[in-house]
């Protein structure tokens, strides 16, 4: 399926709340949204999810023989999915560009920065290295995939455990999970993306952008850093120019905002580890609630409504009451006349086209005036609806007046209903100028 | 010998149809048949009883019942085509039935009326995205005051709101902004500021229901602008970027609070 597209107005109202400093969930511009981490019954099984993105990742393990030229050192293997269930837009054919980005960035973040200790997975030097697996699935994209694969990657490569291996001389012995406990991989530190979205050429910028945020954004820029504030991968997107100091000061930012994440993930391990110790009951079927309300609960959003009572306050006692349209009407014949000029047409006025506003000034103006009103009220119901009046669609300037022997009927039950009632007919009666083309 | 067999058609038929009256607001799932109330006395009694000798065998007393989203008429039953819970309302004639379901992928319906983005224009027509499985088309004749000389101001990305005159499974839905009479009625392009987000269809539905108090309350807070399309699209727009934003955000919510969960967070903002 297509995208859906952005509507104009849409795009507006997001830059102009980023230039207010608003996001749409009420987060602040550092904020990043609620990381929950879940483990599945095997090892190396996890969900993370970030907001609304989720994001599912396995690892897995196998004996191969190893490259040629790193003959000492296991095999790291990267793949991350777009499932077709993230979003509408993504089909099996069309994701290569966003597909091959993401992966790229994933391996310079993983591999590159030396995480796991690729020699410790050596078996039999030059025959049998461990070659490790890692497949992340993005089940749910609300934006910044990058930030949550990555973490999904390296919890699952922390929570992952490999068989255990015996060598003897020339002797190798595998055992199964079942005669030995098997043993996690060894992991020199935790690097963690951090995304830092840029709006009207580097003005403003926002950590964790969301989906829609994403749409509007001039350009990305993602840093992986670990605790120790050492940057692992740095890539910026998108060809906006940046100023040095923006760049130093997002590398800041994403230093304390890994710590964070770091932090979370290690209590995360620790509180699966305990369960599994203790024999409870662990993996996702535990981690989803069933059988309570909070089931299906939604996270409650931080907006600010500080100051709302005041700024309404204010602008009720400040707007002006709405302007008395007078009518004049012209009468032509008997049972024909004719309100405002009706030759210049506003279409695509903005102020015009609301539905809601326009009902009670024209209704009250209406029955203003005295003994005119007779003439009137028909008179702009004739106008919209009969079209005695027709806008000319072909050469001709003038207007030809029509002149309707039967409204006058019509027009006398019209005029008792109207003045007796308050609030005339619900249909809204337009204050557009022209009339109606037959 | 009467009860066991009743027990093996049953177990054998898997379920046997049931009456409509009485699973009035319980769970149905699909493929379910319901039986109208005339039919009723035809499947009561079981197949050892004697059945009643009818004297006008062939007819029976017609009565019009609508048959709703959510079901099918299949012969002379009803089909149950999605799970929710069946509704009835009695309405001139037999009256409605439908299933209330849960669902955030529209459907074009003919009738409905709905929030579009305009993707492209072609020639003389325009292409909108409603959030189904195509694009609907909108002649730029179809507005209010439109003729070929006098073009409706409409650029790709605005948001129109309009209904569909032709909406069915084997053709591109078309939509107008114009009703029977040639009149606007609401409908056109809505204005350009404002926030647009996407809810589930049921909470539309909700809102749009004769007394909702959702609504009632919001429009005491402060002064708004509001459109629902049936399509799951709310257009929202307040005087300030930040009563947008809480209006947005307490739609959403709405979905998943109780009413007294929802009056709480009014009296709290109306005080603040």
């Amino acid at each position: 399926m297509k995208e859906t597209p952005l509507s104009n107005c849409e795009r507006r109202f997001l830059l102009r709340a980023i230039e207010e400093k608003k996001r749409l969930d009420g987060r602040q511009t550092y904020d990043y949204r609620n990381i929950k981490i879940s483990f599945g019954t095997d090892y190396g099984c996890c969900i993370v999810e970030l907001g609304k993105t989720r994001v599912l990742g396995q690892v897995s393990c196998e004996l191969v023989s190893p490259k040629l030229n790193r003959a000492t050192e296991g095999i790291l293997f990267f793949n991350l999915e777009l499932s077709q269930m993230a979003a509408p837009a993504f089909e099996p054919g069309r994701q290569s560009d966003l597909l091959v980005k993401l992966n790229r960035l994933l391996e310079r973040c993983l591999r590159n920065s030396k995480c796991i200790d690729t020699e410790s997975l050596c078996v039999v030097a030059g025959e049998k290295v461990w070659q490790i697996r890692v497949d992340l699935h993005l089940l749910n994209h609300d934006g910044n995939i990058i930030d949550a694969a990555s973490i999904a990657a390296i919890v699952a490569l922390c929570h992952f455990r490999r068989p255990d291996v015996f060598v003897q001389g020339e002797e190798v012995t595998l055992y199964t999970p079942e005669e030995r406990d098997p043993v996690p991989l060894s992991v020199h530190h935790v690097p963690v993306c951090v995304s830092f979205a840029f709006f009207q050429q580097g003005t403003f910028l926002l950590v964790d952008p969301s989906e829609r945020e994403e749409r509007v954004m001039d350009g990305l820029l993602v840093i992986a850093v670990n605790k120790h504030r050492e940057i692992c991968t740095i890539q910026s997107s998108g060809g906006i120019m940046l100023l040095k100091e923006q760049v130093l000061r997002c590398s800041k930012i994403a230093g304390v905002k890994a710590a964070e994440i770091t932090e979370l993930i290690q209590k995360a391990l620790e509180n699966d580890r305990i369960v599994r110790k203790e024999g409870g009951k662990f993996g996702f079927a535990e981690s989803i609630a069933n059988q309570r309300i909070t089931a299906f609960k939604m996270e409650e959003a931080p907006v600010d409504t500080s100051d709302v009572e005041e700024k309404a306050e204010e602008i009720i006692t400040e707007t002006e009451p709405p302007p008395e349209v007078v009518s004049k009407p012209l009468l032509w014949s008997p049972g024909t006349a004719q309100i405002g000029g009706g030759v210049e047409n506003s279409w695509g006025d903005p102020e015009e086209s609301e539905q809601e506003e326009e009902d009670t000034g024209s209704d009250e103006a209406v029955l203003l005036d005295g003994a005119e009103v007779d003439t009137a009220p028909e008179a702009s119901n004739s106008g919209s609806q009969d079209a005695p009046i027709v806008l000319s669609d072909s050469e001709e300037e003038e207007m030809i007046i029509l002149e309707p022997d039967k409204n006058l009927k019509k027009i006398r039950t019209r005029t008792v209903s109207t003045k007796q009632e308050k609030a005339p007919s619900k249909k809204p009666v337009k204050k557009r100028k022209k009339k109606t083309a037959n | 010998m009467a009860g066991a067999a009743a027990v093996a058609t049953k177990s054998l038929a898997g379920s046997r149809a049931r009456a409509a009256s009485t699973v009035l607001g319980q769970v149905v799932l699909p493929g379910e048949e319901l039986l109208l109330p005339e039919q009723e006395d035809a499947e009561g009694p079981e197949s050892a009883g004697q059945r009643p000798l009818r004297l006008n065998a062939g007819t029976r007393s017609r009565v019009r019942v609508v048959c709703g989203p959510g079901l099918r008429r299949s012969g002379d039953r009803l089909l149950v085509t999605k799970c929710g819970r069946l509704r009835h309302k009695e309405h001139g004639g037999g009256g409605v039935y439908w299933v209330d379901s849960q669902q955030k992928r529209y459907v074009p319906v003919k009738g409905d009326h709905v929030i579009g983005i305009v993707t492209a224009k072609s020639g003389d027509i325009f292409k909108v995205d409603v959030g189904g499985s195509e694009p609907a088309s909108l002649s730029y004749l179809a507005f209010e005051g439109a003729t070929k000389r006098n073009r409706p101001n409409v650029q790709v990305g605005d948001l129109i709101y309009g209904q569909f005159v032709v909406a069915n499974k084997d053709m591109e839905p078309e939509m107008v902004c114009i009703d029977s009479c040639g009149r606007a009625n609401g409908m056109g392009v809505i204005g350009q500021d404002g926030l647009l987000f996407k809810v589930t269809l049921g909470l539309i539905r909700k809102l749009l229901a004769p007394d909702c108090e959702i609504l009632q309350e919001v429009g005491k807070l402060y002064p708004l602008e509001i459109v629902f399309g049936m399509n799951g699209r709310i257009w929202v727009k307040a005087k300030t970027i930040q009563q947008t934003l809480i209006l947005a955000n307490i739609l959403e919510a709405c979905e998943h609070m109780t009413s007294d969960q929802r009056k709480q967070i009014f009296s709290r903002l109306a005080e603040s």
